[in-house]
């Protein structure tokens, strides 16, 4: 019966060290939540600036009645700002992962986060490119659901080398940048939903899953 | 029976850290020495002996390469290496399974 016993365990451990070569488990529900409390900041910042009203759309003509100069500036100020919350989002999300990974005595820069980074790399930075085309051309409002999109399309490649959680955000993620591409004038609460709500949801989700320790 | 579903025990795959180095073989298709060592908390010499063995039984093989000057050592599985283990487990899960 030990030898049993020892052989079970040999299993169970077989198990973990294959999941943990091959994914990378140390991301933090709590960086989903700081990113999604930073993204509700940027969305409020930018309806107090550009004041086009969360629930009353914004048409096209309201876009075109603006002139060039003021045109640009909002354009200016909402790529400011969006780069602001990526940076900031970015920063406290690599910091609550890099302590969990220091909590569970990992290593954070090894080859299944390299292999995350990457993963997610390639659809964000193709998405960013897009978008700056987007812009290049005028058409703002469409640039919201594109990042939408894209960054779903990024979490569903990297939900491979991760949880698997990761991958039912995605599908939000991408589900609602196409709603909000049939109805523009809702793209900025389309988006706050998307980088706000979404990850704070999920992120408290996966933090009472797997993080809470049992007091 | 006991001992029949014994005798199908892998010897290459005994002790414990060669049966790890070949879990996590299977599912990473390449993995350097330094990984390996992180991963399973072998010292340099006890992991180098064992990856010895199990490349001698032709389970697995060596791609050396450098970095700079480093030299960097990957390792991955062999088709028969795949094979083995893979009856391995089946072995052990019979085993199991009969007591």
């Amino acid at each position: 019966m030990p030898e049993s016993r020892e052989h079970l365990q040999t299993l169970t451990e077989i198990r973990s060290l294959m999941e943990r070569s091959s994914k990378f488990l140390s991301l933090s529900g709590l960086s989903g939540v700081s990113a999604g409390i930073i993204a509700l900041c940027g969305a409020a910042t930018v309806y107090m600036r550009v004041r086009t009203g969360l629930f009353t759309p914004v048409r096209d003509y309201r876009v075109d009645s603006y002139t060039d100069a003021s045109h640009s500036s909002i354009e200016q100020f909402l790529v400011t700002v969006a780069l602001v919350v990526l940076g900031l989002a970015l920063l406290s999300g690599t910091y609550f992962t890099v302590r969990k990974a220091r909590l569970q005595g990992q290593s954070v820069w090894n080859q299944s986060s390299k292999r995350l980074l990457w993963a997610m790399l390639v659809p964000l930075a193709t998405g960013g490119v897009f978008c700056l085309a987007l812009l290049q051309y005028n058409l703002i409002w469409l640039a919201f659901p594109v990042t939408l999109i894209f960054y779903g399309m990024a979490l569903l490649n990297g939900s491979k080398y991760t949880l698997r959680d990761v991958e039912s955000l995605a599908y939000c993620e991408i589900a609602l940048g196409l709603v909000s591409l049939f109805w523009p004038g809702y793209n900025l609460l389309t988006w706050s939903i998307g980088f706000g709500v979404l990850h704070i949801v999920y992120g408290l989700a996966m933090y009472y899953k797997y993080e809470r320790t049992p007091a | 029976m006991k001992t029949d579903l014994l005798a199908q025990f892998n010897k290459a795959f005994e002790s414990k850290a060669r049966l790890s180095i070949m879990s996590v073989l299977m599912v990473n298709e390449f993995m350097s020495f330094n990984a390996l060592k992180e991963l399973l908390g072998l010292t340099d010499g006890n992991l180098a002996t064992h990856l010895r063995s199990l490349e001698e039984s032709g389970y697995i093989a060596a791609q050396k390469q450098f970095i700079g000057r480093k030299p960097n050592t990957t390792y991955s599985a062999t088709q028969a290496g795949q094979q083995a283990f893979s009856d391995h487990l089946n072995a052990l899960e019979a085993f199991i399974k009969n007591l």
